[in-house]
């Protein structure tokens, strides 16, 4: 494809790809998400190209295989979706493959055994099932649609109109107030306003002349969230897209794209989306003939969580250890080189081209005030339905977990949410119920950007109301736990991975950490005193007052939030020495009942102390004194004849 | 898979001699060699015209370094929240007893490189552990050794 020079011969070239497009052509669209990739997806995409090629004569169309990025409905992978026919197969195997080739693709034949089924019910389409029924996809729209290797599929589905709408009919400024308007705020997890970000960032530039930079954080390291990754892989596009409708707003010729390490794939569709968006002229000299020019480098994360604070992106964009700096100066009034420097989320640029192309009032409208637009989650943990969700802001809790979410499996209860990763809270499940209003603020962690929540009965999934419960929204992750998850666990272990993660630089931090998860260790092995909660406490307080940047101010939330919630579970490990949920170590002692045991010997053969003694088809015993209570044998178990207590 | 290592002139040459390339030419030496040597250290040094104590600040701040050498094959045992409530902590333990080597580090034989990462972004499949390249879902001990045995 040649260079387009304007926005008519982009209008014109989307024109002919979709006028050559065939309605009738069958599309196969494999998930490589992250979950169904987990799976073996890759496995089933190739059974389904060699499947069709070898029944190569049977089609009057020629049948298209396409991989694409995150279906969204992980727990059912692999996901492969039928277009025209508009069906969607579960749980598929690479053996599936040349089965749905024969019956669906040649004869038209529904495949009745790998439709998705819920409580006897058969779902044929994915826009029939619950899970997917009740979400908004704006951002995750073309994400699972198109093949992001390939920048037509991409223009097919609209990508770059945007940006022709900005360049040909918008000012500058217009874009940034109609951004403002929108009410986007940051999807990272801070809410800030992004609009205003943007203009702090031009006035600066207006009034000390030269380049402004704009960055995309897609370092991720929020564990048990992958909404990034998902876009990022699934319609890099979006992306670039967004950042060339902020390189325009605010005179931008540079952007950086700064991606995990850890996440490979995503590194490598968005270099090939650059590549490709550069050939078309939709990146470099003179875009769309418009004389602007704006370039996107990536540059990939060298694996420190610290580096999603973005005073540490500057740092390691400059090549130097990842150490954040104090704000103010704030990167819009003094950033990369000096100079001012808009960072914003992946998510959040993803945005920018849909508030463009269909106005701000159309998003303001969405969600609540004050949180507007939908926000993507990743819905984890003790759920049903795992996977990556698009939901309006303000959706109740309840909703997302149990009508999307399909409740807790098994014979669990729902016990506890967390959200914003290390930086978030521990709140439980209960709070549900409570309206936003009823719940006290308390001055935990990153302060509300003093917005008033909505007024809903119940409690609902924004900024504002996730900062009343003392826990933040966050980036989106959203892991759901049951009664089997111990809250001193969880917090344990965050504080252990904001220990490692802590840079170092100021004290509070470097000190405060090691501190609480010397407190944390004790608890978690019974030992300590009931007094020894308040010292937590404030010491936790005193992080949140005195460390230079948001993983130190905000570290504490696991630990503060789990304190105020589920002081009795605390209390167990310390004073009762007991664990409730069976987690902690220390706290429990795993036996086989002899009435289920039928002595088979897996768990002896597997026990890494020997310590699992018994005849052959005879019940077997644990020696409690010798056992390290690994876990090995209640994993081995074929009849869960092993028990926790 | 094993491709054509680039000699380290080559990966030099691709980067400009300014400090701001530090961290992309260290990931490049890393990539292409599994660790970076020492001679490379001195090399990269003169190269950026940046002081060994910087280099090393870096190289030993960012978890994506390492300045001994890495197993033919990492395992990245997945330790994100997930991942942690679904017990990737007692499969960490299986491999290090299973392989006789501590986290972070690689077998005597260089052929295994046992490590623990924060989350690798597929939590839906929890718990999750990379070799090389690909990901394993719902883990455990027995599906993790066949895998391996594979390799």
């Amino acid at each position: 494809m040649k260079r387009i020079e304007n926005a008519s011969e982009l209008q014109a070239l989307r024109q002919k790809l979709l006028a050559a497009h065939d309605p009738d052509q069958p599309v196969v669209r494999v998930c490589l998400g992250p979950g169904c990739l987990a799976l073996g997806a890759e496995k089933v995409s190739r059974a389904f190209k060699s499947a069709i090629k070898k029944k190569r004569g049977n089609f009057k169309v020629q049948p298209l295989i396409k991989t694409t990025g995150c279906h969204g409905f992980c727990s059912q992978g692999t996901l492969v979706n039928l277009s025209p026919l508009n069906l969607c197969y579960v749980r598929v195997k690479p053996e599936d493959a040349a089965a749905i080739v024969d019956a669906t693709l040649t004869k038209g034949e529904v495949l009745e055994r790998l439709l998705h089924s819920d409580n006897g019910t058969r779902y044929r389409s994915a826009s029939e099932i619950p899970f997917y029924k009740l979400q908004q996809k704006i951002i995750l729209k073309n994400v699972g649609v198109i093949d992001p290797l390939d920048i037509k599929d991409a223009l097919m589905a609209g990508a770059y109109q945007s940006l022709a709408k900005a360049l040909t009919e918008m000012s500058p400024d217009d874009v940034i107030r109609t951004v403002y308007a929108s009410g986007l705020r940051g999807r990272g997890g801070g809410g800030f306003p992004t609009g205003f970000k943007w203009m702090k960032a031009l006035e600066n530039a207006r009034v000390n002349p030269g380049p402004v930079y704009l960055i995309a954080n897609g370092e991720e390291g929020d564990p048990g969230a992958f909404m990034d990754r998902a876009i990022m892989e699934g319609d890099p596009h979006a992306v670039l897209e967004g950042m060339c409708l902020g390189a325009y707003a605010m005179g931008g010729n540079q952007g950086f794209l700064y991606v995990r390490h850890e996440y490979p794939i995503a590194i490598r569709h968005l270099s090939a989306a650059i590549e490709q968006a550069r050939a078309l002229g939709l990146l470099g000299k003179n875009i769309l003939g418009a004389g602007f020019d704006f370039d996107i480098q990536i540059h990939r994360g060298a694996g420190a969580y610290v580096c999603g604070e973005e005073t540490a992106i500057i740092a390691s964009l400059e090549g130097r250890v990842g150490e954040p700096v104090t704000r103010p100066p704030f990167p819009a009034q003094e950033g990369l080189w000096k100079r001012p420097t808009v960072i914003n989320n992946v998510e959040t640029w993803a945005n920018v081209p849909h508030i463009i192309d269909k106005g701000a009032q159309w998003y303001a409208n969405l969600g609540v005030p004050h949180s507007t637009g939908t926000k993507i989650f990743s819905l984890v943990g003790k759920v049903r339905n795992t996977g990556l969700v698009e939901v309006p802001m303000g959706i109740s809790l309840g909703t997302l977990v149990e009508e999307i979410g399909g409740g807790v499996p098994g014979q669990g209860q729902f016990k506890a949410v967390q959200t914003g990763g290390p930086s978030g809270g521990i709140v439980p499940y209960a709070l549900k119920d409570i309206s936003s209003e009823a719940l006290k603020p308390e001055r935990v962690g990153l302060p509300s950007q003093g917005f008033i929540p909505s007024d809903k009965k119940e409690l609902s999934v924004d900024f504002d109301s996730m900062a009343m419960t003392g826990s933040i929204m966050g980036g989106g992750g959203m892991i759901v736990m049951d009664d089997h998850d111990c809250v001193v666990d969880l917090a344990r272990y965050f504080l252990r991975f904001l220990e490692e993660e802590s840079c170092g630089k100021c004290l509070p931090c470097r000190l405060g950490l090691k501190g609480m998860l010397g407190f944390l260790d004790q608890f978690s092995q019974g030992q300590g005193n009931p007094e020894d909660i308040e010292a937590l406490e404030s010491l936790g307080k005193a992080l949140v007052d005195g460390s230079l940047c948001g993983l130190g101010r905000s570290a504490p939330n696991p630990v503060l939030t789990s304190i105020r919630y589920f002081r009795d579970e605390y209390l167990a490990h310390i004073v009762e020495h007991k664990c409730p949920a069976g987690v902690c170590r220390d706290l429990i002692t795993y036996s086989i009942d002899p009435e289920i045991c039928n002595g088979c010997g897996l768990c002896a053969k597997n026990c890494p102390q020997a310590c699992v003694t018994g005849k052959k088809k005879k019940p077997h015993a644990i020696d409690e004194k010798a056992c390290v209570r690994c876990g090995v044998c209640q994993d081995v178990c074929p009849v869960d004849a092993v028990f926790v207590a | 898979m094993k491709t054509i290592r680039p000699d380290i002139d080559t990966i030099l040459e691709r980067y400009p001699r300014h400090s701001h390339h530090l961290i992309s030419l260290l990931q490049d030496v890393q990539a292409a060699f599994n660790y970076i040597s020492p001679d490379h250290l001195d090399l990269i040094c003169d190269h950026v015209g940046v002081p060994l104590a910087k280099v090393w600040s870096v190289v030993t701040f960012y978890k994506s370094f390492s300045l001994e050498p890495r197993g033919e094959h990492e395992i990245k045992v997945c330790l994100g929240t997930t991942c942690h409530l679904k017990g990737s902590e007692r499969l960490v333990e299986c491999c290090e007893r299973d392989l006789g080597v501590e986290r972070g580090h690689a077998t005597e034989d260089l052929r295994f490189t046992l490590d623990t990462v924060k989350c690798v972004g597929a939590c839906a499949e929890a718990p999750v552990v990379m070799i090389d390249e690909n990901y394993l879902g719902r883990a455990s001990f027995g599906s993790l050794k066949k895998q391996l045995k594979k390799l």
